[in-house]
Parts: C-alpha cells; sequence; structure tokens
C-alpha cells in the first residue's frame, strides 16, 4: 500500500491528468467496493479504469459463474484472489428435461482441486446442474475446514455416501440444501454423521430424498442445533415424527413437511395443530406429500405470515385450496398443482392481493384422455385478482388470445412469462387461429419482461413481435413453434438483452443460426436441436466466430450432415478438453 | 405375373388405407423427425396427430397407434425430479390401495368387504349396505341414532370402541373405521 500512495502522490504532482484519478487510497476503494453485492455491478464496476478494476477484484468475495465451460478454474482464481462463496451453472437448461447425454460434463472436480489450492478458506458453493461424485462431496468435505453452505440443485452423479461424508467433515456446516438432484439414495444413515458435537446447521433440505431416513438421529441433530430456520423433511417423515421434531424448532421460517396423511387419532390431530399454531414466524411451507384434506386446518394458524406456500406435491382439490388460502393474505408466491382447477384459481383471486409469483404444475402431463387441469379461465381470474403479479409458469390444456391479452392487461408488470400449452403447435382453441396475439400483446404490453417461454401454435409473427417489442428480454425459450428461418432472426436482430436462447423442434436453419454471429459473443449461450441446422452451418459459425465454443451432440444413427443438437456459448478459455465422445467441438 | 400381382398389391394396400394426412405426408408422430415439414404441414400437426390413431394396422409406417405426446423426449418441459414424484403418486394412489373392510351382518352366514373409498358420503355407503345385504336401515339423526329401524350400522374404530356410523365427519369416519357389523334387533336399538 506504501508505495502506491507514493506513486499516487507523485502522480498528481506531475500533470492535469492525474488529478482526474481517483484520490483515495485503495484501501477505501476496496472497502466501498466489498459493500457492492450485485455481480452485474461489480463487472460494471470493474470496467471503470485499472485501479477499479484491481480494487473490485481484491474485495470480491462471490463470484458467481453461469456457465461453467465458459471460464477456467484457473481464470477465476488469478483474478480474484480472495473468493470465499461461488455460485457454479453447468449444463443446458434443456438437460433437466432429459435432451443433453448423461456423460455431457460440467463436472465439479476439477473447479475443487483449484479451490482447494488457491481457496481454502472456501465458505460456500452453490451447484445447479454440475455433475458431482461422491468422491468430490468428499474431497469438498476434507478439503475446506471453513466450509459453511453447501447447496446443489438439479445436479446429479452422487448419492447419500457423499451426504455422509459432508455430514461427518463439514464441522462448521451451517447450510445443507439438497434440491430436485437426481441422487442415488441408499438410505437415511447419512443423518447419523452429524456428530453429538455438531449444532451449527441452520439450514436443511432434503425433501429430494426419497428412502426412509434414520427418524432418531434426525430428532436428536434438530433438537441441538437451536438456530435451525429452515427444515424440509422427505416424504418419509410422517405427520406424527414432524409433530416431534416442531416442538423443538418452532422458530423455523421455513418448513418443508413431509407426508401429510398418517391416520391421526383426535388427540393426536389436536397435538399437530397446537405444535403448529406456535410456528408464527414461519413464511415459506412446502411438502405437504400426500396432503389429505382433513389435516390441512392444523396448518391454519401457522399461515398468517405466509409469504411463500409451496403446495405442487400435494394434489389438492379447489375447496381444499379455497379453504387454506383464507388463511394465507400476505401470501406473495403460490406453487400448486392443476388438481386445484379453475375453481382453486378463482379463490387465489380472491383470497391473494398481494400474489406476486404463482407456478400451476401439471399433475398428469402425459394423459391425454382426461381433461382436467386449467384452462385459461383460472389465469383470467388470478389476473382479475393480483395486479402485481410478475412471475408466471402456467402449464395448460387450452389457452385463447384474448385471455393473454387480458391477462396482461390486468398484470402489465410481467418479468417472467411463462406459458406450456401442453400439446405441441395447438391453436386458439375458439378461434383456432395461431396463438401470435397472444404474445405480441405479453411483449407489447409487458415492458419490463425478462423472460419468455412460449408454446401452441405459433408463426414468424410471434417473433417479429418479441423483436420489436421484447426489449429487455433476456431469456427466451422456443418449442415446435415458428415458419422459417426469418422468425429466429427476427429474434436475434431485435432483442438487445438477449442472454440465452432456446430453441426445439423448430423450423430454423442455417440461416437464422448464422444471422446470430455478432450476438452471440453477447449472449451466454445458444441451445438448438431438432431444428434444421446443418454440420456446414456449424462449421462455418465456429470458423467465423473463434471465440464461440460451438459443440455438436450426435445422435446415434441420424445424419451425419445434420446437427441434431447444437450448444452454442462464449468462453475466454476455448474449447473444452472433457467432452463425451458424443460431443463433437468444431 | 403372380408376382407382379402381389407387388401391385402391395402399393394398392396403401394407397387404399384411410389416412387423415396430407397425401403424401409422413404420418409418423414422432417429433424426433429432424425434417421440419412445410407450414401447412405443421399446421395440421395437431390434427394429422390424433388421426395417427385411426391410421388402420398393418400401415408400415407404425405398428400400433403410439400416444404422441409420450414419444416426445422432454415434454411438457417437467424436471425429471418432479416426473418422478408424479410417477410414484401414481403407483401409490394405483390399484390395489382401495380401502377395504369387513362387513359383518349378525345372523348373516358369511361376512362381506366394501372398498370404502368408492363412496364419498354417509347417504352413499348406507344406501350401498342397504343393497348389499337387502335392509332398510333408515335416517339418522343425531340424537336418536337410526332409530325407527331394526338394523343399525356400526364400526370398530382405531382404538378398538364400537361406534355408531354417522357421528364424525365423513373423511375421518374413512380414515377410522377398521371393520363394520350391521347391528340388528334390540341390540341395536339398545345403542340409542
Amino acid at each position: 500500500m506504501g508505495s502506491s500512495e507514493l506513486k499516487r502522490s507523485k502522480d498528481s504532482v506531475s500533470s492535469d491528468e492525474s488529478a482526474r484519478r481517483s484520490s483515495f487510497p485503495d484501501e477505501v476503494l476496496e472497502r466501498v467496493l466489498s459493500l457492492l453485492k450485485p455481480h452485474r455491478d461489480r463487472s460494471s464496476v470493474s470496467l471503470v479504469c485499472k485501479d477499479w478494476y484491481n480494487a473490485e477484484r481484491w474485495s470480491r468475495t462471490h463470484v458467481f459463474i453461469g456457465n461453467c465451460y465458459s471460464v477456467s478454474p484457473e481464470i477465476v482464481a488469478r483474478r480474484f484472489p480472495r473468493i470465499r462463496s461461488v455460485t457454479l451453472k453447468g449444463k443446458p437448461r434443456f438437460s433437466d428435461f432429459n435432451l443433453v447425454p448423461e456423460n455431457w460434463g460440467a463436472d465439479i472436480h476439477s473447479w475443487l482441486v483449484v479451490f482447494a489450492a488457491k481457496y481454502p478458506f472456501l465458505e460456500e458453493l452453490r451447484l445447479k446442474r454440475m455433475a458431482i461424485s461422491d468422491e468430490s462431496l468428499e474431497f469438498l468435505a476434507i478439503s475446506f475446514p471453513n466450509f459453511k453452505a453447501l447447496s446443489l440443485l438439479s445436479c446429479d452423479g452422487f448419492s447419500t455416501n457423499g451426504l455422509a461424508a459432508i455430514a461427518t467433515h463439514c464441522k462448521n456446516l451451517t447450510e445443507l440444501d439438497i434440491q430436485e438432484n437426481g441422487v442415488y439414495d441408499k438410505g437415511g444413515s447419512w443423518l447419523s454423521c452429524f456428530p453429538e458435537s455438531f449444532t451449527s446447521l441452520e439450514v436443511l433440505n432434503f425433501a429430494n430424498l426419497t428412502s426412509d431416513i434414520n427418524f432418531d438421529a434426525l430428532e436428536k441433530l434438530v433438537g441441538r442445533c437451536k438456530s435451525m430456520r429452515v427444515l424440509k423433511l422427505n416424504r418419509s417423515v410422517s405427520l406424527e415424527q414432524l409433530q416431534r421434531l416442531l416442538v423443538n424448532a418452532p422458530r423455523l421460517a421455513e418448513l418443508g413437511t413431509g407426508s401429510f396423511s398418517q391416520e391421526l387419532t383426535i388427540r393426536e390431530y389436536e397435538e399437530l395443530e397446537s405444535t403448529l399454531s406456535n410456528c408464527k414466524i414461519m413464511h415459506t411451507l412446502s411438502g405437504l406429500w400426500d396432503a389429505k384434506g382433513i389435516y390441512l386446518p392444523t396448518l391454519y394458524p401457522a399461515c398468517s405470515n405466509l409469504t411463500f406456500l409451496n403446495l405442487s406435491y400435494a394434489a389438492l382439490q379447489s375447496v381444499e385450496l379455497a379453504k387454506l388460502l383464507a388463511h394465507c393474505p400476505r401470501l406473495k408466491r403460490l406453487w400448486v398443482l392443476d388438481t386445484v382447477e379453475d375453481k382453486g384459481l378463482e379463490a387465489v383471486g380472491l383470497n391473494c392481493p398481494l400474489l406476486e409469483e404463482l407456478r400451476v404444475f401439471p399433475a398428469d402431463p402425459f394423459d391425454d384422455e382426461i381433461v382436467h387441469g386449467v384452462t385459461e379461465a383460472g389465469f383470467l381470474a388470478v389476473s382479475f385478482g393480483c395486479p402485481r403479479l410478475h412471475y408466471v409458469l402456467y402449464f395448460c390444456r387450452q389457452m385463447t388470445n384474448a385471455a393473454v391479452a387480458t391477462i396482461v392487461q390486468n398484470c402489465p408488470d410481467f418479468t417472467h412469462f411463462r406459458l406450456c400449452i401442453m400439446n405441441p403447435g395447438q391453436p386458439d382453441y375458439l378461434t383456432n387461429e395461431p396463438m401470435d396475439e397472444a404474445f405480441g400483446a405479453v411483449v407489447k404490453t409487458c415492458t419490463k419482461l425478462q423472460r419468455l417461454s412460449v408454446s401452441g401454435l405459433l408463426t414468424d409473427l410471434t417473433f417479429e413481435y418479441i423483436g420489436r417489442y421484447a426489449k429487455n428480454l433476456e431469456t427466451l425459450s422456443v418449442a415446435f413453434a415458428g415458419r422459417s428461418d426469418w422468425g429466429m432472426q427476427c429474434v436475434l436482430g431485435g432483442c438487445p438483452k438477449l442472454r440465452k436462447l432456446e430453441i426445439r423442434d423448430c423450423p430454423f436453419g442455417n440461416a437464422a443460426l448464422l444471422s446470430g454471429l455478432e450476438k452471440y459473443e453477447s449472449m451466454r449461450s445458444l441451445w438448438m436441436s431438432a431444428c434444421n441446422v446443418t454440420m456446414n452451418g456449424c462449421r462455418l459459425l465456429a470458423r467465423e466466430m473463434p471465440r464461440l465454443n460451438v459443440e455438436v451432440m450426435k445422435e446415434d444413427g441420424s445424419d451425419d450432415t445434420q446437427a441434431y443438437k447444437v450448444y452454442v456459448y462464449r468462453s475466454i478459455a476455448g474449447p473444452r478438453r472433457d467432452a463425451p465422445p458424443s460431443v463433437l467441438t468444431l | 405375373m403372380e408376382t407382379r400381382v402381389n407387388y401391385k398389391n402391395e402399393l394398392n394396400l396403401m394407397a387404399t388405407e384411410l389416412r387423415l394426412g396430407l397425401p403424401g405426408s409422413d404420418d409418423k408422430p414422432s417429433i424426433r423427425n429432424n425434417k421440419r415439414n412445410s407450414p401447412d404441414i405443421s399446421e395440421d400437426y395437431s390434427s394429422s396427430k390424433s388421426s395417427s390413431s385411426i391410421t388402420m394396422p398393418g400401415d408400415d409406417d407404425q405398428d400400433s397407434p403410439p400416444p404422441a405426446k409420450e414419444q416426445v423426449v422432454g415434454w411438457p418441459p417437467i424436471r425429471s425430479y418432479r416426473r418422478n414424484c408424479i410417477q410414484n403418486t401414481k403407483k401409490n394412489k394405483g390399484e390395489g390401495t382401495g380401502m377395504y373392510v369387513k362387513v359383518s351382518m349378525d345372523g348373516a352366514p358369511y361376512l362381506r368387504k366394501i372398498d370404502l373409498r368408492v363412496y364419498k358420503s354417509y347417504p352413499q355407503l348406507l344406501k350401498a349396505l342397504e343393497t348389499m345385504f337387502k335392509l332398510t336401515i333408515g335416517e339418522y339423526s343425531e340424537r336418536e341414532g337410526y332409530n325407527g329401524s331394526d338394523y343399525a350400522p356400526t364400526y370398530e374404530d382405531k382404538d378398538g370402541d364400537w361406534m355408531l356410523v354417522g357421528d364424525v365427519p365423513w373423511e375421518m369416519f374413512v380414515c377410522c373405521c377398521k371393520r363394520l357389523r350391521i347391528m340388528k334387533g334390540s341390540e341395536a336399538r339398545g345403542i340409542v
């Protein structure tokens, strides 16, 4: 510090120009910048000048890497010497829907090896769509003595043995959050691996796991971790066991129940009700597997401060939902199954004026025969009652242009609009026209729109609208839509903030792919599968844009000239070296 | 001559086959086909998809009318985890998990079994019992039970006590009921 201060004072004496330089020492700048959290702001700050770039990199403690292949762990470690928390995302999003081959990559291990050397004081690791083995989990557990928080979302490759290693070795663990992963569940004994002396856990989420757990170990663990504020149980935990756990943890802010359907005696029912009524500070409730209507009233007293209710694993009927929602006046986020039907959604509109987010999942997505679930009527009802709605994920079997137009008039603040009409290529069921005008209305009215998923029968007109109006759009998901290259060209030519574009089963070919040449470097990634892109088109793209990685996933038995699945992303790490044989890097 | 006829027959079979897609269009419902059809055909997509279940058996293209949706990989876009949960729930709810309880009637030579899950309310259950045993049970009243009838439906609950059917809410009854017994005569009247 001393020498740089000296240098600075010399410079300020010498010229006018230097007077414009920052005249306060690096430590102050670093201190100020350390208060800056959002990673995008930090990126902007680092571009101001060399001093600011350095101050920023020295003060950064959390790094977010949206695509693990866009940069190498060595580059990250070189630029940011003081990282204590890492968020990493790996596979393309369509891997959630089985569109990416098993051994595609995104393995965390090479990152852990570098982190063990460069960030021995690493405290937090949050992974999404990464491959992580038990060996890696064990390596993690023993390499970082200060390790505090592990969050795995939509990852795979590990078993409960890996969790046992974490439980055994991480003495300072505060958070273990296992969500929606492909875990090989070998049983619940991992819970007993937390030592008797271990008391620091604040967040425990094992809702993902399917097998029975060692309840005794869990009860003791919850009993001694007095700071626990998030507890999400798996389905094997019964109502009676839940009641026993809650007696020891009344200050839970987030609760995920286990199975909500055991046969209870009157006395047990009353005990449960009484215990739950003590959970006054609870703001998030989930789980409720197999929830039986008669037990839901036990929850009513605990719902007064609820802001997030996740009923997406509880097949409730409309009346049950309506009764429950009457007790949730502060609700901001609601996830439900479409078993609640339009009537249930009417109740949402009536009872939840503060609602900001709604997700409706299909209970029977693969069953064509039975017509049930939700329709445009339910969505309309919510939009009339919930003007603050800005995030929606809606799976339905029918929709109309007129309904969507009314919905966005009622709720013009949508930032995330994900509509999935489950039958591919289905038109407006009343007029039989394409759904172009629906999404046109969305992009014209919702100027803050950041994320859009389209569905139904769509012509290129939808994409003309998107390109012309969706000026803040960052993520676009398209399936079974469009008529020609023009559609994709409109989007690539129009949306200035586009970062992620994922397309499947659309008639977009090389002309469309190549129209985005310059654009792809300002984007995180592009995914195209089952479109009309050829190997030659991909080779041309790869040749023209050396800073992009162009990867083609081959399908067995498919035509060699067609590029069946294409994944394009910008990278400063060059082509990756861990691609399996089915993935060609051009 | 014969071979030519056979060949021609084969052709004729296909030509006369009843199909509802556009002439010359591939009737493949599978969307894994790379080559996207022309706009006209993709418009007809939803109609030709449903028509694929009407194609005659013996069609060279498909052996059995496939439910097109299930052939589409990764659609609807639901995470594998949730998909597995749905399938597990369906398995648990499937056949064989009815709530069968024994029903005995005083004086009857053998017992019967009924699935409580089939009924949604007490009147439905009582009607079924009346039909099964060819008797009249009468109306329930809180004060007088099933007065006015020679029979009273009772059940054994989880604690082993014999209770009168109808006192507790239906859903609670379904959960607690272990077996049913239709009491007759003086014993029945004694309960009230």
